[in-house]
């Protein structure tokens, strides 16, 4: 499935999740926020990027993971990707919907 | 003489012993299993024992009937396992040296991570029905129960056999419809998920029956805490849910001697291999069942197919031959929903549960996905086949450890990646 956004043509799956993490960069994650209707600060970064290192890593992510050892905590999680955090910022960091829910 | 440990004589561990015992050599290989607790729960039961389908007796054995004639059971506690070292401390300061260990020691609930799950309402109006002393209190519980709002919850996933706490859901229903309070019990689903189960063929079909059975569902509830004044479970996104009688599964995490062995990840759970079910630990530990944290079903289906292929692999191991990465996450899933029916779902790592027919492609006379007697009693038969057939290591006639496709609707076929 084709996705057109920020000028770029990405692959995405049928939930909209990016299929190919080189496609993405800090453009396109901006726009597929506004889409959730987040508008991205310092704090969201953090995570995003904390998000991507751990993927890149095969860490499996969970909410629990986060906060163990993510730059904030869970509550904070939750104000920053309002309901369904992981699931909303894994998908603008450009990654795959995490799989910790089997 | 070599040394075969397993630790943990439940459904995993004790299939692992029946397995290898009589393809080992009884000169060559000492095979012992540690396990402190005496006797040996059938799981599934704890779904039927609250509302009184089950007796007690149907679902305890003593753990020993299990254990093979030329395994040692050991019946201790364990401390650590020191993994570089191959060895096994036990709680008494024994200590078991192994040239091969098998870790099946399972998933335990764990209420103590929710603030306010263990406080006072903890088996006074706040139940699980994951242990056997939870299923009976809340059996108890519900013999005098007389109304009011049930809430049917799950803290996190993953936990043991996802589709229980549905289950118990429709068994609940129907419960209160015999008893006649059906029109006095509200009926609420609430899950950390987005839909009612996680595969999305399977949450369709499931969801449907939820509207038919006017249970109402609370999605993407992520619990924080439970305030036991108001009787509310909170979320992290500020949404509440008041109940007069909760019927939780807590978080589930693995044995907390894997955590005092530095062996487990967040939830104590062990990295294994989804293929080949080695650890990531060392070559000669691995692991099976609910104690992996493997992104398949902790079912006792998932530990039957698991032990068909690591028995191979700890045989090809032991014979210096590659390891078959094999198991492809197959469970098999019978999934009561009232009214003496049932649904049988199948599926694996990449493979959504569909609609067909189970075990003969075209036959049956299972159905897959689809309500019916056949499948409960299917359910019910189950007992005693885990009895009298799983446990002893016995291969089910026409069961096969990796999912056949044969026999099954592909035409909406949805590949995932984990």
């Amino acid at each position: 499935m084709k996705k057109g956004i920020a000028g770029a043509s990405l692959d995405v799956n049928e939930e909209g999740y990016l299929t190919d993490f080189a496609q993405w960069n800090r453009e396109i994650g901006t726009e597929l926020a506004k889409e959730e209707g987040i508008e991205l600060t310092d704090d969201h970064w953090q995570v995003l990027t904390f998000l991507q290192e751990s993927f890149n890593h095969s860490e499996p992510l969970s909410i629990r993971g986060i906060g163990k050892r993510g730059p904030v905590s869970i509550k904070q999680f939750y104000e920053l990707f309002p309901e369904g955090p992981l699931k909303k910022a894994s998908k603008i960091a450009g990654i795959p919907k995490p799989s910790s829910c089997i | 003489m070599k040394r075969l440990l397993i630790l943990g004589a439940g459904t995993a561990g004790t299939m692992m012993a029946n397995h290898l015992r009589p393809k080992l050599a009884r000169d060559q290989w000492n095979i012992s299993i540690v396990d402190q607790e005496k006797v040996h729960y059938y799981q599934p039961g704890y779904l039927f024992l609250p509302f009184d389908i089950y007796q007690p007796k149907h679902i305890k054995k003593p753990i020993e009937k299990f254990i093979p004639t030329g395994v040692n059971l050991i019946q201790e506690k364990i401390d650590k396992i020191l993994p570089e070292e191959n060895k096994v401390l036990l709680a008494n300061n024994n200590v078991l040296d192994f040239d091969l260990l098998i870790i099946a020691t399972g998933t335990k609930i764990a209420p103590q991570e929710i603030q306010g799950m263990d406080g006072p309402g903890w088996r006074n109006n706040i139940f699980d029905f994951y242990t056997f002393d939870g299923a009976k209190a809340l059996r108890d519980k519900l013999r005098k129960w007389q109304g009011g709002r049930l809430v049917v919850h799950i803290c996190e996933m993953p936990i043991k056999c996802p589709v229980a706490p549905l289950e118990f859901a429709f068994l609940a229903e129907d419960f209160f419809r015999q008893k006649g309070i059906r029109d006095r019990v509200e009926i609420t689903f609430v899950t950390p998920l987005s839909g009612a189960f996680t595969k999305p063929k399977a949450t369709e079909i499931l969801s449907h029956l939820l509207v038919e059975k006017k249970i109402e569902i609370v999605s993407d509830f992520a619990i924080e805490r439970i305030d036991n004044t108001s009787n509310t479970m909170i979320d992290y996104g500020g949404k509440e849910v008041q109940f007069d009688l909760l019927v939780t599964v807590p978080t589930n995490m693995g044995d907390e001697m894997i955590a005092r062995s530095g062996m487990g990840d967040d939830l104590n759970f062990v990295p294994t291999d989804r293929g080949t079910l080695q650890t990531e630990t060392q070559e000669n530990i691995f692991a099976i069942g609910d104690a992996t944290n493997l992104p398949a079903s902790k079912a006792g289906s998932v530990a039957h197919f698991e032990s068909e292929i690591l028995t191979e692999n700890i045989l090809r191991f032991i014979n210096k031959q590659p390891l078959k990465a094999e198991y492809d996450g197959h469970a098999n899933c019978f999934v009561e929903t009232g009214n003496g029916k049932a649904i049988l779902i199948d599926f694996n790592y990449s493979h959504e549960p569909v609609e067909g027919t189970f075990p003969f492609p075209g036959v049956g006379p299972l159905r897959l996905l689809k309500e019916s007697r056949m499948n409960h009693y299917g359910k019910m038969a189950f007992r005693w086949i885990y009895w009298n057939m799983l446990l002893r290591g016995r291969h089910l006639p026409f069961v096969t450890p990796t999912m056949s496709l044969a026999g099954k609707h592909f035409d909406d076929m949805q590949e995932h990646e984990n």
